[in-house]
Parts: structure tokens; C-alpha cells; sequence
């Protein structure tokens, strides 16, 4: 029954709430769609937890969506035993890359006065399902071996079953304890999207920058409907 | 030919007494909100100075700007071909200055003075910092620091345009005797090829069409914070507080209704100078590119004269209403960069085309260099013509800054003023000679009239001759009713649909 619940509907609610939330957001208060950056207030521990936290978990993300995308493709990879042991280590070293980046992240939050009082209740929740989600990862990886198949055995038809609207809670149920955690912690991150600095990950404009023209020149004369223009009454 | 209109202020350095009257006045009308504090978006440095943030000149440290690699023009942020190490960047930007490098807002615990318990000793004001609200041991760094090249031998001494000047040049930073400064106020530049728009990922940062005013869209800054890297002249800056990139707007909201900027408006030494330019936006590419002597010279080849029927009828077809060609055909910025060519751009090196122009100051010419005694400037004398290179400044440090490093650009603007100088003073006291006015003046090609003109202007000028400046017309205006301003006070001008005053964050 509890797997019902965390397993069957609780995607949805979730799910709903950051594709609600988001366009809320978006439409009622665009201007605190922003990343927050404190490099401006402290860069030195910043280098050690940012590009490591980033490079690590962005690459991770990457490969669970491909494998969420085309899950025969890794077991075609994973059908050779050395490409089996290349896959887990090289994801095994970027979840430790990323448990690195977020350690130092998470110090550098406690230990630097300008970024502690910059620090909002949201950053707190968010670094602490941030930090379970690395761990139970790693987890995964070290205690059940060889994680990439059974996720694209089991996680991921779940998924599936999800997004078809036909929840099929049976891939998951015999799934560890700590995988368990893993898969609902990513659900209720996805949930908390709207409500956070993790906008910024919703962006579509830096994809755009590589393709657009150095220069920007906005025209309001010959486009009266650009944003930005106020009328007062 | 793309011709388009851009509002540019001039600045008349001889006459700054470094008052920051300006500073004040901008910061009263648009930065005066919590992580706004440290932004002066309208600064008056003193020159040689480290400047502020320290050092923003040394590209080699920020690499803000262009440069022309292989033929093309590149920012010089991306070290590479391509724009992809901008997003590689993205996580933690390298080059990046910190709050350390402006100074950390501070205000003082004056409630100590009036609420301490009785005690032997009298009550102090602790520096407080805005950031944290912690109490500071030392106040590192503050706003205008150098002041009056205070502390020379550890700021001044870093000038970036010391480059180049012998030993015995450098000594106007310590010996007494030769000692000169001057004040250099800095806005953002408002450039034809601005380097904060091109390396914006988010694409927030645009050039208005209508009247080239660079501004940030609030609602688009995603606090990417490569416009604070990449603008050489460190215009942009960040507010810890809300996670947005703010810079100067040259006060748009006024300008569109014609009136002068809040800074301009305020100066109590009339230094500046606020008007109209058209450019041929299609050549833009190609001045930037030009090899660094020649640069100040291809700027003002890109600006077209207004008076010329051909522009003008271009200018129409380009869709530029009638007060601002008419504007343009008055425009003391026009007069002042291309005309006369006494003003000259803030480190044209950079590449970003800067639409700001600065018209050198003289200073005396050191008599005593051989007496060592003393001795004053001799104004009759035509000697500033064979001896600018005894200028207590020398040419080689105003050139750095204002020219690429081309020293005839900047000696042929002191000539012009000094024979302006000779000129008026002929006409005044008579103790000149005609003959030494007129071979003055065929010196440096300039006539009795453009004489009389620069005098008038520089001088005298009225609030309507120093500022040129037309009304956007009102269906093309962002902000519409004057009237509002004052509610709008503080709420960064950006005509952001928010009412009320974004002070911090909010999720």
C-alpha cells in the first residue's frame, strides 16, 4: 500500500506541481528566476565545490536520461563485462566528484558569513535532499552492484509506466530500502523546482547564446510589443 | 548604410574639481537599495589611481573587452574561438572580481552614540557591514579610496597606464614638485560594440535601437554574471542581494522625456556635455578591428555629420524622427569628438567602441625642471607648443587612457585648447600678439570661429547648449509620465512591471 502511495501517486502530484509551478512562476514573477550566484561575495572554496558539483551531477544526469531514453542501449554497452566495469566506474568517480563539490558547497554555506546570510531557508532544504540524492546514489552503486542494468531493468519501465499514465508500481516494490529513497528524494526534488534557485536549470536562452549574434538591439519603435513597457494610466 | 542614433556624454575633464556630486546624485535616484550599496554607476576616480573596482583597467587580470585574433573580432573572456568556453565557464567564471575588489558596504552603529550606558569613555560609531551586519575590525576599502591619490605609492602606483612612462615620469606620483593629478569621472560607456551584450548568455542585455542605451532586462538576467566579466570598463555590476546584473540606464527615464541625466544635471562644474550622434551601424565590425593607432581616428570616421543633406535624408528613411535629426545638427557631442576633435574615447583599446568622450586636461608645464626651484606656468607664453612634453602630466599616461597609446590624437586636443586659450586671451588682454594667436591657431587648423565656438561651449555653455537632448517620441517611450518618477525611485529604472522595491531574495 505504501508503495501505492510513493510510488504510484506521488509522481503525479509531484510531477504536477513543478509543471504548475514553473509556468506560475514564470508568469508571475520572472525576476526572481535567477541562480543566485555568490561567487560575486566569496570565489575561492566556490571553485573547489562549483565545478566539481557541477560536471559531476550534470554528467550523471545526462546518462540516467539516456538511459531513460533508450534503455537497450546500455544493455548492449553493458553486454561486455570491461565496458560493465568502465560504466560503473567512471559514473562511480563523477558521484564522488559531485559528493566533493557539494561537501564544499555545503562548508562553504556554514563557514563564510556573506554566503550564510545570503543563505535561504530553500537553499537548506534544497543542499539536504541534494545530499541525500548523492548518497543514496553512491549507494547504489557501491552496495548494489552493478546499478546501471538494473536501473534500466527496473527504474526505468517505471518511469515509463508513469509518464503513460498506467503506474505499474511492481517494477519497484522489491527495489533495496536505500534505492527506494534514491527514486522518491529525485521525485520530490523534481517537486521543489519551481520553489528555488533550481529555476536556473530551466533555461533554454545559454543553449540559444551559442547560435545568436554577439549583438543584441532591441527596437521599441518598430516592435511596440516588446517587454519591458509599462503603461501608465 | 545602417544609420542609427546614439545619446553620448562628453566630459570636459579640465573642469572637474572632483566634487562627486554626480556619484551622489545617482546613487540617490537609482542605487541607494540593499545589495546596491557598493554600485556607483557613476564614479568619479582620481588619475593615476587604481580606480575602482582596483585595477579595472589591467585586462590582463579581468580580460574584459576584444581582441582581434586570426583577422575576427573575439571577446577576449573566450581565450578560444567560438563561444563554448562561456559555457563552460558558466559554474565559476574565473576572471570574475569579487565585493573585495569594489569595497564591503558598511554603514556606522550610530545608535551606540545615543543609546551606550554611561561610562568614562566616550561613546564610538562601529563601522557595521551591510552584508552581514557584523561589526567590522578595519575598514579595508571604500568607496573613492585613492582619493586625491591618497596612499599613491600602494594604488596609484598600479595604474595600468603608468605603462610606458620612464623613471623620472613616474615621479609625479612621490616628488612633491611635480605632483599632478586630475579627476576622471566614468559612466557606462553606452558602446557601439558592447562587450557586456555580447557575452550575456541569456541574452538579457540589449543596445536600444531608438537611442543606443545598453540596458539589462530585469526579467531576462538569470545572474550568469559574464557582463561584469566581460565589460572592460567594469560597468555592470552585480547585486548579491536579488541575483541580477545592474548598470548605469543614462538615466533613460529623463532622457526620454528630454531632460539631462541625473548626473549631468547635478554637475556643479558643468563638465558635461550630453547630445546626439548617428553612426553607420554596418561598419561597426570593422572599425573595432582597426590596428590600435588608427582606432580613435576610425571612431570618428563611423559617426556621420548630421548636417550632411545625404545623412540627413538617410537618417528619415532610417524612420529617426525630425527633433532628433535636428538635435543631432546641434549636438556638442558631435562637435566635441568629430568636429573639433578635442574629446577622445575612454580606452578605445578595448574594442567595445565607447560613446563616452573625454576631453584631456592640461596641466603646467614644468619650468622648474631644470631650476628646480619653483616658478609658475607662464600663460602668455606659445612655448606649451614646443614643450608639451614638460606637461607635469605626460602625454605618453593621458594617451594610455584615452587613446590606444597614439599621443598625436591627445597632443593635437591640448594644442587646440591651449589655442583657444592663447585666442580668448588675445581678445581679453591683448598681451598675446596677433601674430602668435593666428600661428597658433594654423597650427592646429582651427579657425577664429571654432574658437569662439569651443570658448562658448566649454565655458559658458547653457543647460540647452550643453545638453541636446530630444524627446523619444511617445508612443516609442518605455517609461511615459514624468510624473512617476518619484514613486519609481529606487526601483532600478529598469521599468519593471514591480511597483514595489525588490530588495533581496525571494524564494
Amino acid at each position: 500500500m505504501a508503495d501505492q502511495i510513493f510510488f504510484g501517486a506521488a509522481p503525479y502530484v509531484l510531477l504536477t506541481i513543478a509543471v504548475v509551478g514553473l509556468f506560475w512562476r514564470f508568469s508571475t514573477n520572472r525576476y526572481s528566476w535567477s541562480t543566485q550566484s555568490s561567487q560575486f561575495l566569496e570565489n575561492r572554496t566556490l571553485f573547489f565545490g562549483s565545478f566539481p558539483w557541477h560536471y559531476g551531477i550534470i554528467t550523471i544526469l545526462v546518462g540516467h536520461f539516456i538511459a531513460f531514453l533508450i534503455p537497450s542501449l546500455v544493455f548492449a554497452w553493458n553486454g561486455a563485462p570491461a565496458r560493465l566495469y568502465l560504466l560503473e566506474l567512471v559514473g562511480l568517480a563523477l558521484g564522488f566528484l559531485a559528493l566533493f563539490g557539494l561537501l564544499a558547497l555545503i562548508y562553504r554555506r556554514i563557514t563564510n558569513a556573506r554566503v550564510k546570510t545570503m543563505t535561504s531557508s530553500w537553499d537548506v532544504l534544497i543542499l539536504i535532499i541534494l545530499i541525500i540524492q548523492v548518497v543514496t546514489g553512491l549507494g547504489n552503486a557501491i552496495f548494489y552492484r552493478w546499478g546501471s542494468n538494473w536501473y534500466a531493468a527496473a527504474a526505468v519501465p517505471w518511469m515509463w509506466s508513469i509518464l503513460k499514465f498506467n503506474p505499474n508500481v511492481d517494477f519497484v516494490r522489491n527495489l533495496p530500502l536505500n534505492t527506494k529513497i534514491h527514486i522518491f528524494n529525485a521525485m520530490i526534488f523534481i517537486g521543489f523546482i519551481p520553489f528555488s534557485r533550481l529555476v536556473h536549470f530551466v533555461v533554454i536562452n545559454p543553449y540559444k547564446y551559442l547560435v545568436r549574434p554577439y549583438q543584441v538591439v532591441r527596437w521599441y519603435h518598430r516592435n511596440p510589443k516588446t517587454e519591458n513597457i509599462v503603461q501608465y494610466k | 548604410m545602417d544609420i542609427r542614433a546614439q545619446l553620448s556624454m562628453s566630459f570636459h575633464m579640465d573642469k572637474c574639481i572632483g566634487c562627486h556630486t554626480c556619484s551622489v546624485s545617482c546613487k540617490n535616484v537609482w542605487t541607494t537599495r540593499r545589495g546596491a550599496e557598493y554600485m556607483w554607476w557613476n564614479n568619479v576616480e582620481t588619475k593615476p589611481g587604481a580606480g575602482y573596482p582596483l585595477t579595472w583597467e589591467d585586462q590582463e587580470r579581468y580580460r574584459g573587452g576584444w581582441e582581434v585574433s586570426g583577422g575576427s573580432l573575439r571577446l577576449k573572456l573566450l581565450k578560444g574561438p567560438g563561444k563554448i568556453r562561456t559555457l563552460a565557464n558558466i559554474f565559476f567564471q574565473p576572471n570574475l572580481p569579487t565585493i573585495d575588489d569594489y569595497y564591503e558596504p558598511f554603514t556606522y552603529d550610530y545608535q551606540n552614540l545615543f543609546n551606550a550606558p554611561a561610562s568614562d569613555d566616550q561613546p564610538t560609531a562601529r563601522a557595521k557591514s551591510l552584508i552581514t551586519g557584523d561589526f567590522m575590525e578595519k575598514i579595508a576599502l571604500g568607496p573613492n579610496w585613492d582619493d586625491d591619490m591618497a596612499g599613491s605609492p600602494l594604488y596609484a602606483a598600479n595604474d595600468p597606464n603608468l605603462k610606458g612612462l620612464s623613471d623620472s615620469q613616474k615621479e609625479l606620483l612621490t616628488k612633491f614638485h611635480k605632483l599632478f593629478f586630475f579627476y576622471f569621472p566614468r559612466i557606462c560607456n553606452h558602446c557601439l560594440n558592447p562587450a557586456c551584450v555580447a557575452s550575456c548568455p541569456s541574452g538579457a542585455i540589449y543596445k536600444r535601437g531608438e537611442d543606443g542605451i545598453v540596458l539589462i532586462d530585469q526579467d531576462t538576467c538569470r545572474a550568469w554574471r559574464f557582463c561584469v566579466s566581460a565589460c572592460p570598463f567594469k560597468k555592470p555590476y552585480y547585486n548579491w542581494a536579488t541575483g541580477k546584473s545592474e548598470k548605469c540606464i543614462f538615466c533613460y527615464p529623463r532622457t526620454e522625456t528630454g531632460q539631462a541625466n541625473a548626473c549631468a544635471h547635478a554637475c556643479t562644474g558643468r563638465i558635461r556635455f550630453v547630445g546626439v550622434l548617428f553612426y553607420d551601424a554596418d561598419r561597426i565590425e570593422e572599425v573595432a578591428k582597426s590596428p590600435d593607432e588608427r582606432l580613435v581616428e576610425a571612431m570618428r570616421e563611423i559617426i556621420l555629420d548630421p548636417n550632411d543633406p545625404r545623412v540627413v535624408e538617410e537618417a528619415k528613411k532610417a524612420g529617426i524622427d525630425e527633433n532628433w535629426i535636428n538635435a543631432a545638427q546641434q549636438s556638442p557631442a558631435y562637435n566635441i569628438f568629430k568636429k573639433w576633435r578635442i574629446g577622445m574615447p575612454n580606452h578605445p583599446e578595448f574594442r567595445t567602441l565607447p560613446m563616452n568622450f573625454y576631453i584631456p586636461p592640461l596641466s603646467p608645464i614644468l619650468h622648474n625642471a631644470k631650476a628646480d626651484g619653483g616658478g609658475m606656468f607662464d600663460p602668455v607664453s606659445t612655448e606649451f607648443f614646443t614643450e608639451i612634453d614638460k606637461m607635469r602630466v605626460p602625454v605618453r599616461f593621458l594617451a594610455n587612457f584615452l587613446s590606444a597609446g597614439n599621443e598625436q590624437v591627445v597632443i593635437e586636443s591640448l594644442k587646440k585648447q591651449m589655442a583657444v586659450r592663447l585666442y580668448v586671451r588675445q581678445q581679453r588682454i591683448g598681451d598675446v600678439g596677433d601674430a602668435a594667436v593666428k600661428s597658433a591657431l594654423s597650427a592646429v587648423g582651427l579657425t577664429p570661429k571654432d574658437c569662439e565656438d569651443i570658448y562658448r561651449v566649454l565655458t559658458l555653455g547653457t543647460f540647452q547648449e550643453r545638453f541636446v537632448i530630444p524627446e523619444t517620441h511617445r508612443e516609442a517611450q518605455t517609461t511615459v509620465d514624468p510624473r512617476t518618477m518619484y514613486e519609481k525611485r529606487g526601483t532600478v529604472g529598469f521599468g519593471t512591471k514591480k511597483r514595489e522595491i525588490i530588495t533581496g531574495r525571494q524564494w
